[in-house]
């Protein structure tokens, strides 16, 4: 019978599994990237169009990232030269300079570590998967889009914003909320809470759903 | 494989240099990614390299280049 190895994918609230790989910017591990935030992303492959521009993207917002203490390191199955020569060459064409590192995982190994290759869209290509580690190396979010839709890089910022507002002010982010909008007050776990909860001077629509301003930074 | 730190005549990199520079007194990871503006993974891989040509030095968590990293700069 043949034998599989069988690869458990990573879940939110989980540490993310360290590795060690070869880079453009030479070998590096996922713990070297402890106490800064990290979005690490795969791609299918160096020299192909959307690709390119979702590199570009990334690239024109890496000041946004660094501002967030996010670094950013993407992975195609590609070799190291190949990265490089990529790099180049979207330097060459665009001027648009990649600052981050690209893993070359020709032998999938971060990619089965992170469950990067879905066989229903490719068996040799890693899909566009995002992890957004946070500075303690714990995997916060996912996202997985499919090899012919490029990413929404505002919203990869969109995401880290709403991560540290939570964190760092213990409270949940409404849907499309963006940075500078009211706050979801935490839902109230018993019943004298949930009547103090209309007294406490938040925007309610009931008990359950109440926002806040944060205090401008 | 090659290390990125170390070209092939023996020569460091700018990255390593910067590195070096920096910790001519003893530094940590965090003081040495100030001092030369490089993010952290990039100190900590560098170091890495650096200590493995010894070429720097560890000692409780702080580093310090060595006479022979000293040569490099």
């Amino acid at each position: 019978m043949e034998s599989e190895e069988e690869f458990k994918m990573p879940l939110l609230g989980d540490e993310a599994p360290d590795f060690e790989a070869q880079t453009s910017q030479g070998k590096l591990r996922l713990s070297d990237f402890k106490g800064s935030w990290l979005v690490m992303f795969s791609h299918p492959g160096d020299f192909t169009p959307v690709c390119t521009t979702e590199f570009m993207a990334f690239a024109e917002l890496a000041g946004e990232f660094k501002k967030r203490n996010c670094e950013l390191l993407g992975l195609s199955v590609d070799s190291a030269p190949s990265h490089i020569a990529w790099v180049r060459n979207i330097e060459e064409k665009t001027g648009v300079k990649i600052p981050f590192p690209i893993i070359a995982d020709g032998n999938k190994e971060v990619a089965k570590k992170y469950g990067m290759i879905h066989p229903g869209q490719s068996a040799t290509e890693t899909i566009r998967a995002t992890f957004i580690i946070d500075a303690d190396g714990i995997l916060r979010l996912i996202l997985y889009y499919p090899l012919t839709t490029g990413r929404n890089m505002q919203e990869i910022l969109r995401c880290i914003d709403a991560l540290q507002t939570a964190d760092k002010h213990h409270v949940a982010t409404p849907a499309n909320w963006k940075k500078g909008e009211k706050v979801i007050v935490p839902f109230p776990l018993d019943q004298e809470s949930a009547e103090a909860r209309l007294k406490e001077g938040y925007e309610c629509i009931d008990w359950y759903l109440c926002k806040k301003e944060l205090k401008k930074e | 494989m090659k290390m990125p730190c170390i070209l092939p005549d023996g020569s460091i990199t700018e990255t390593a240099k910067k590195v070096l520079a920096v910790a001519m007194t003893e530094k940590s990871v965090e003081e040495i990614a100030k001092g030369s503006s490089l993010p952290l993974f990039r100190v900590r891989s560098s170091i890495r390299e650096l200590i493995d040509a010894e070429f720097i030095a560890e000692k409780n968590g702080k580093y310090l280049t060595t006479e022979k990293g000293k040569e490099k700069i």
